[in-house]
């Protein structure tokens, strides 16, 4: 796994590379020598992307950018004390997000951990809704009751934002189950973190993924670091997608920083989810440049250097838009435009969540039970709550 | 009126439910093949199939989350516990999860699951099988629990449970699951949560109960009345959240003396509640303080001889009783 993981030495890029596309999926034998062999190839041209239209290509890097802009603005807006509890922040993890859920058709799900922006935004949800969250506002799309780590849009087959490390992977599998169950040719994407790997439901949940065949595929966004543990100091055995090894799930290691790459590997785990109901273990290396929330000094446990030097040569974004621009296919006017709206669209997300209303202290007693939020479809009797606003 | 078990009125409501809805499922550890650790969905496999009665591994997190996982997507299923004590492996999956999507997501999101099995002690196998956990699932807004104590009520209100769109914790009792009593065959036959019970009408005092606790009050109010003369009016709870609070105002100002009888240890347990609610409410009618008795408060014994003193028994609670007249 060098050149990938961040704790070993980076090796030149190894641009020889005869593996076919669909095959990067491995199986446990082949994963290896498969991950090695794939550090420095061009994924533009593999089988997801060789159709990307000019548009196609720009709105993946818009929604990238917009992800970034946004999360840029809500740090300002947390330093000035407008948001409160944690932010956790995406920033450099976006390819991740974005190429995952671009290969998403109608009866594909996702569902992740607490580091949530990205995906929800991937998936549509607007910055208003997610900025007034994040200010705790009536208008959030949560109507300020969950915050940063808890943003859902089930109408857009999004089911959050969970705050526990690694809690949402037997979700993950349920929603697998459910669409298995109602023979929907469909799969959930779970996101997880790398430290999520040390928990003991996702080694629960691979085993009955793979006992009862279901459509599930855990995608470790391995960052680098479980809050400021880095993986070398949390985890035994290397890689960490090796972990589905013993319960004969396929597994990958690819570059997160690559679009290209993250679309090729979701499409070949959805492919085996949709034709064979099977689970995949996709480790993505990612990195994250800010803290593990803004509460973290971020100073104790890597280098600043480390940080500059992912920014430099492996920003997602500014990686794409080298290939963009190298291709020839948009000006550098283009993406300058994407960016100043996408800049322009935070800020006023932001102005929008500052003038909107707080919740009324009545709502905090709505959405807490289906059967108090419908009191004509009441069935019950009796008290249900113990203490109530006055 | 069929006169069946406590166990066969389980099996009959999950069945029917099971044929209701093409959501309702039924999972947990021997559910299917062994046909329930204590054989309540015996038949349920050869009848409904693997699809609808599912085995699953010793592995409570990842089936309980994953139940939850299919309640968000619209699936009822009931998940069944060996034994309540184990809920503590998924205590998760539960308590944060089925409990609190809801209010986090901003009402988008309803999780229609049942968590069902047995909780109680008296069996002698020791702490970590006899837990009693239904204060703390009381105590987690977002949760309802129910602790049924008649075979009747066992269909009726776990029926209830399987079409509540919200998350229900059913706790039952492995003591009780032999008891006969008459259940009624319909289909539609739903006890609703939150609704008491008074199981004997009395003048003098009201034992309040809920689960196992209800049959040793009915017993120490017959003796009060055969070898003393009181008349104690029994309430059985039934369910604990929603709590029947009009029913125990209406108790206590018809007899104004109140005995709590429960199973559960006493520190922060349910009686806790029912106290503090009867004093803020009918303090003027009470004319006694109230009177309290619950399961010993130390980790369940295994041995016998110390398990049999643990749990209120017949004259624990009797003599407790008579303290208040």
């Amino acid at each position: 796994m060098e050149g990938l993981h961040h704790d070993t030495i980076i090796d030149p890029p190894n641009s020889d590379s005869s593996e076919n596309d669909a095959d990067s999926l491995k199986s446990v034998e082949e994963t290896k020598q498969t991950v090695d062999g794939d550090i420095g190839k061009d994924f533009s041209k593999s089988e997801a992307n060789k159709l990307l239209t000019k548009e196609e290509k720009l709105n993946l890097y818009e929604q990238m950018i917009r992800i970034r802009r946004f999360e840029e603005r809500s740090l300002r807006s947390y330093q000035q004390g407008h948001i409160g509890g944690f932010l956790h922040l995406y920033i450099g993890q976006e390819a991740v997000a974005v190429g995952s859920v671009s290969m998403l058709g109608d009866d594909d799900h996702i569902i992740t951990a607490y580091r949530d922006h990205g995906h929800a935004l991937a998936v549509g949800m607007e910055f208003d809704e997610c900025m007034a969250e994040l200010y705790g506002k009536k208008t959030g799309c949560s109507k300020g009751k969950g915050g940063s780590m808890h943003f859902f849009a089930p109408d857009k087959n999004y089911w959050g934002g969970h705050g526990i490390v690694g809690g949402q992977t037997p979700l993950g599998l349920g929603i697998a189950y459910a669409l298995k169950y109602n023979k929907k040719k469909g799969a959930c994407l779970c996101f997880m973190g790398d430290g999520a790997t040390n928990q003991g439901p996702f080694y629960e949940s691979l085993n009955l993924a793979s006992l009862w065949n279901l459509p599930v595929i855990y995608i470790i966004e391995n960052n680098g670091y479980s809050m400021g543990t880095a993986e070398s100091r949390h985890s035994a055995g290397d890689p960490l997608a090796k972990r589905a090894e013993p319960f004969d799930i396929s597994w990958s290691v690819s570059s997160g920083h690559d679009l290209f790459e993250v679309r090729q590997t979701i499409s070949d785990a959805l492919k085996s989810a949709h034709e064979n109901s099977r689970p995949s273990v996709l480790e993505i290396v990612t990195y994250r440049y800010r803290g593990h929330s803004v509460a973290d000094p971020d100073q104790t446990y890597r280098s600043k250097e480390e940080i500059e030097e992912y920014k430099t040569n492996k920003d997602p974004i500014n990686l794409l838009k080298e290939k963009l621009l190298n291709e020839g296919i948009v000006t550098d006017t283009e993406l300058k435009e994407i960016d100043i709206k996408a800049k322009g669209d935070a800020d006023a997300s932001a102005e929008f969540a500052d003038a909107s209303p707080y919740p009324d202290p009545s709502e905090l007693m709505d959405d807490i039970y289906w059967e108090t939020d419908n009191p004509d479809n009441k069935t019950s009797e009796g008290i249900m709550f113990f203490e109530t606003p006055q | 009126m069929a006169i069946i078990t406590y166990r066969e009125a389980l099996n009959q409501a999950l069945s029917e439910e099971i044929e209701n809805d093409p959501n309702v499922v039924l999972m947990g550890e021997e559910v299917a093949q062994f046909k329930g650790s204590y054989k309540v969905s015996e038949g349920m496999l050869e009848k409904y199939g693997p699809e609808r009665v599912i085995d699953t591994p010793i592995s409570e997190a990842a089936f309980s989350g994953l139940a939850v996982g299919a309640a968000m997507m619209g699936m009822r299923p009931v998940v069944e516990f060996m034994f309540w004590s184990f809920c503590y492996v998924a205590f998760d999956q539960i308590f944060n999860n089925a409990a609190s999507i809801r209010y986090m997501s901003g009402g988008l999101i309803n999780v229609p699951i049942v968590f069902r099995g047995p909780a109680n002690g008296g069996t002698n196998v020791g702490a970590t099988h006899s837990h009693t956990p239904e204060n703390f699932a009381a105590n987690t807004p977002g949760l309802k629990v129910i602790c049924p104590a008649t075979p009747a009520d066992a269909k009726g209100m776990m029926k209830a449970a399987i079409r509540d769109n919200d998350p229900v914790c059913v706790m039952e009792n492995t003591i009780l699951y032999n008891m006969k009593g008459e259940v009624p065959d319909e289909n539609d036959y739903i006890v609703p949560l939150g609704k008491a019970n008074v199981l004997k009408e009395g003048k003098d005092m009201s034992i309040i109960a809920h689960g196992k606790a209800v049959h040793s009050s009915l017993q120490v109010a017959q003796t009060l009345e055969e070898k003393h003369g009181i008349f104690a009016e029994v309430l059985d709870l039934r369910s604990i959240r929603p709590l029947d609070v009009d029913a125990i105002i209406a108790t206590v100002k018809k007899t104004n003396r109140v005995l709590l009888v429960e199973e559960n240890k006493p520190f922060c347990g349910v009686d806790s509640q029912v106290a503090f609610i009867i004093q803020d409410q009918a303090f003027d009618f009470l004319d006694a303080p109230i009177k309290r008795i619950s399961a010993i408060d130390a980790p369940q014994a295994y041995s016998k001889a110390l398990e049999n003193i643990q749990i209120p028994d017949h004259d624990r609670i009797l003599a407790k009783a008579m303290e208040l007249v």
